[in-house]
């Protein structure tokens, strides 16, 4: 027993040193993404919205720091403010995917049975469901804009964090201590929402942070498609598309700033998301 | 040490408690098998006394143990504790919280009986809520004396479970256990998962807790020096059947029944010879 | 006799919350041909440590100093094709949980005979040593056997699945890591019996690790006690139970309950600790009541005394003394 301790404390110190450094970098960008929402309004040199037409695809200057769009509108200040909506979106996705999969991901695993069933069978339809098409949907039943889309992928991102809940508390119903529980005459709620579901908490949190990344990317996508986030608002899938066009005028920079950011970010979540899912792993095993 | 057989009124007394698992087979249950876990048991527990039951693995004993609190539900049989008749259907939430407080039990693993998230004394502060309308000083109060009960101090009631050895995590189950102020309080292989030097610890420990508070024991075990130390009475369980029963130095110094002597001639010694063993196993034809 | 195995002052440091710490420390000990070898302790002392450094499968980024000689050859600096041929050729190894070491996807007879398989033998030929060496564990049906799963059979069948597979190659040396604590106590008695049986009849020298003294003292020629990753006792296992040197030993001996007496155990205060966390001196001396202030001065090597040899600085004076203390009821 000394020896499988000493293993698996030995081992994370050697495999945090190896790979802890481009944790670290991708959790200060994601930092600083986080920053730039805030702050947004106060350090965005322009309005985001502020149209001057005498000026427009100007390459960067003092004035205009990463040059201006068709509209002669200041792309430094849009992808500032563009950091707000394109986090907020992934980030209303993830809550209500989350909040929702372990409800039922853990009720399946703690009641079994019929119930079990069902929960486990809805969710493989879900499944077979690509976001995207279900947010397209959404859509065409509830009109554009930021909501319709980011609750139609919360949906579709439900059962991933459903399977993984129930398969974490299937391990832990398991554990000695919530036989403990039990035999303290704990119901089966309290029990869940005290003991297993702190306990699965970090495997769930690794896998939503990974999620956050790929809802950013759909919604992105959305944007570009033009049934998300609607010109004029500053959002980095909408200047993506908006930019298209002046690639071909000889001015790529806001479809190129813009989808870098969004690479970059995507990146930085699924890191950090594969390196806290790493983490757990080890310790509970 | 035999007067408690005598003396002290009936805390726990089973009857006919039997359990069959429904193994294998299609999801309709064609070709399913049943295996009788528990067969026909009865025992009577006086207070403050305790009771061991040994047996290998599929034995019964541990099935006998999750059926008296609970976590299983007997086919057969009744559990009457302080008098009272357990019913063997659905039970609603209170009479479950009752139930709590009647019969408590320590598991064997030290390293996954504790919730990894909580402290030792948010543990034992969560059972004292639960069972108890104690005020905050009073539930402290309470924290701290039963803590001292098992020798933990305020470090340890501090620390997570992750940073107690395994003799104090099984010392905390046992607080833990003991917070519900339980009747009976069963140990189900509750030492044998720990060290050797601190095995004797966790034994004197549980000693004294019954000395000390009058709680009676089910000592559920594989080993039958620890059912010396700590049972005035042993059942010797056998797939599902007690196959003998008595007073426990008689039992293991004069056992009748042929697997009953077998455990003893088990036990590692001098002079042991484990081929000789082997061979009477398979002669008697006892697995 | 000449040794098969030879350890000398082997020295294990392991990465520990990403410090190397040191695991054991100037660890020395013989194994002749056909010899069995007990190495007894608690969680820390690091006996599963030494059958892991002496079979080169520390974890990773574990260091091991010293020297470890096996017929002749440093295992220490062996590297490669030579490495693994120890391995293969030199060493079988039985572990505590057979199901954690056993493929439960592959069949028992593939996992038997992969090493023969390895070695260049053809199935056929491979098959039937397999069953040979079913049957010389007990298991008679070994045609039927070879043809299922790790999950259709109980763990002592399993464990002796596991001592035929070690088997295969014909090794000089058995490590067996704590073979029987899974078990029940009857099935325990098969797989020893297995074990002493095989040991007669291959002149199979066995490195036993276990935390029961007793099991170790009734089927070991002779025994090592660790502590605190150094071993603080080497004696006849015989000798070791009756007469005990190092007051851990008797300490250990008396704190088992007693089966046929009623009476409070001896407990040893405090924890089993593991080398890194010891203080200096004597690492058992802050649990032990013969303690003095000598021994916490320095580290005691392990000496000759009496028929045994023992890293206690009272030993001599202390003979006798430890043991009475078994007999003498309530502590």
């Amino acid at each position: 027993m000394s020896a499988v301790q000493l293993t698996r404390q030995g081992l994370i110190g050697k495999a945090r040193l190896a790979g802890g450094r481009l944790f670290w970098v991708a959790a200060g960008v994601l930092a600083a993404l986080v920053l730039v929402a805030i702050v947004a309004p106060f350090i965005a040199p322009r309005d985001p919205l502020d149209i001057d037409l005498s000026n427009v695809l100007a390459s960067s200057s003092a004035q205009h720091l990463l040059g201006t769009d068709q509209s002669g509108r200041d792309i430094f200040s849009r992808i500032l403010f563009g950091t707000r909506t394109s986090l907020l979106g992934p980030l209303g996705v993830v809550t209500f995917s989350t909040v929702l999969g372990v409800a039922a991901g853990v009720t399946a695993a703690w009641r079994g049975g019929w119930i079990d069933s069902i929960i486990s069978r809805s969710s493989d339809v879900l499944f077979a469901f690509p976001g995207l098409l279900l947010a397209i949907l959404a859509v065409s039943l509830f009109g554009t804009g930021l909501w319709a889309p980011v609750l139609a992928l919360a949906l579709a991102y439900t059962p991933y964090v459903s399977r993984l809940a129930r398969s974490a508390t299937l391990v832990e119903r398991d554990r000695a201590y919530v036989a403990a529980c039990r035999v303290q005459g704990f119901g089966g709620l309290r029990t869940c929402v005290r003991h297993v579901i702190p306990n699965i908490a970090p495997v769930i949190l690794a896998q939503s942070t990974i999620n956050f990344g790929y809802a950013l990317i759909d919604l992105a996508a959305l944007s570009y498609l033009g049934l998300g986030v609607q010109p004029p608002s500053p959002d980095w899938g909408v200047m993506v598309s908006e930019g298209q066009g002046s690639v071909m005028r000889g001015a790529p920079q806001q479809a190129l700033y813009a989808g870098a950011l969004i690479v970059t970010a995507v990146v930085a979540f699924n890191v950090i998301g594969e390196g806290l899912a790493d983490r757990v792993g080890k310790r509970s095993r | 040490m035999d007067e408690t057989l005598v003396a002290g009124a009936t805390i726990l007394e089973v009857e006919g408690l039997s359990k069959t698992f429904h193994v294998g087979g299609t999801w309709r249950g064609r070709g399913r098998v049943g295996v009788e876990a528990v067969r026909n048991l009865s025992l009577r527990l006086p207070q403050g006394g305790s009771i061991g039951l040994v047996g290998e693995s599929g034995s019964g004993k541990t099935t006998t143990a999750r059926l008296l609190v609970g976590l299983e539900r007997p086919d057969a049989g009744t559990i009457r504790i302080a008098g009272r008749e357990r019913s063997l259907g659905k039970v609603s939430a209170s009479e479950r919280r009752r139930r709590g407080r009647e019969i408590q039990m320590v598991f064997q693993d030290p390293y996954t009986s504790l919730d990894p998230r909580q402290s030792v004394a948010e543990g034992v502060d969560e059972v004292l809520r639960f069972h108890f309308s104690l005020d905050s000083r009073e539930r402290r109060a309470r924290i701290e004396e039963l803590l001292e009960q098992v020798g933990l101090g305020e470090r340890e009631a501090r620390a997570l479970p992750r940073g107690l050895s395994g003799g104090q995590r099984q010392r905390v189950a046992i607080a833990r256990a003991l917070a519900a102020a339980p009747s009976v309080l069963i140990l189900d292989e509750a030492v044998s998962a720990l060290d050797v030097s601190i095995q004797a610890q966790i034994l004197n420990l549980l000693g004294d807790i019954r000395e000390q508070t009058q709680v009676s024991f089910i000592v559920v075990s594989h080993d039958l020096a620890v059912v010396r130390q700590i049972t005035e009475e042993t059942l010797v369980m056998y797939k599902g059947d007690v196959v003998e029963r008595g007073e426990t130095g008689s039992l293991l110094e004069q056992p009748n029944h042929p697997y009953t002597r077998m455990l003893l001639d088990s036990i590692p010694r001098i002079g042991w010879e484990p081929e000789r063993i082997s061979a009477e196993r398979r002669a008697a034809d006892l697995g | 006799m000449t040794a098969l195995l030879d350890v000398h002052d082997l020295q294990v440091h392991l990465p520990v919350d990403g410090k190397l710490k040191p695991i054991l420390s100037s660890v020395s000990f013989s194994i002749a041909e056909g010899e069995t070898l007990g190495l007894v302790g608690e969680s820390g002392s690091g006996k599963s440590m030494t059958a892991r450094a002496i079979a080169r499968l520390l974890p990773p980024g574990g260091e091991a100093a010293g020297e470890i000689r096996f017929g002749g050859s440093d295992v220490l600096a062996l590297g490669g094709s030579e490495l693994r041929a120890y391995r293969a050729r030199s060493l079988g190894m039985v572990f505590q949980d057979p199901r954690a070491h056993i493929n439960p996807v592959r069949r028992l007879g593939d996992f038997i005979t992969e090493s023969l398989r390895d070695a260049g033998q053809p199935t056929e030929a491979a098959n039937e040593r397999a069953i040979h060496l079913l049957s010389e564990v007990g298991l008679t049906d070994g045609g039927r056997l070879l043809g299922q799963f790790p999950h259709e059979m109980s763990g002592g069948m399993l464990q002796r699945v596991m001592i035929a597979a070690a088997l295969a190659n014909e090794p000089k040396l058995l490590l067996a890591d704590e073979p029987t604590t899974a078990l029940d106590v009857s099935t325990q008695a098969e797989i020893m019996a297995i074990l002493l049986e095989l040991r007669r009849e291959h002149r199979l020298a066995v490195l036993f690790i276990t935390h029961d003294l007793e099991l170790a003292a009734a089927t070991c020629d002779r025994v090592c006690v660790m502590y605190a990753g150094t071993i603080v006792e080497i004696q006849d296992a015989s000798a070791l139970f009756g007469a005990p040197l190092h007051p851990y030993t008797s300490a250990l001996l008396a704190s088992r309950p007693d089966i046929s007496v009623r009476q409070r155990a001896q407990a040893i205060p405090g924890r089993p600790l593991s080398l890194f966390e010891a203080p200096p001196g004597c690492s058992f001396a802050p649990r032990c009541r013969f303690a003095v202030e000598d021994c916490l001065a320095d580290r005691p090597d392990l000496r000759p005394v009496g028929p045994g040899r023992v890293a206690c600085i009272r030993a001599e004076e202390l003979d006798g003394a430890t043991r009475g203390s078994e007999g003498s009821a309530d502590g």
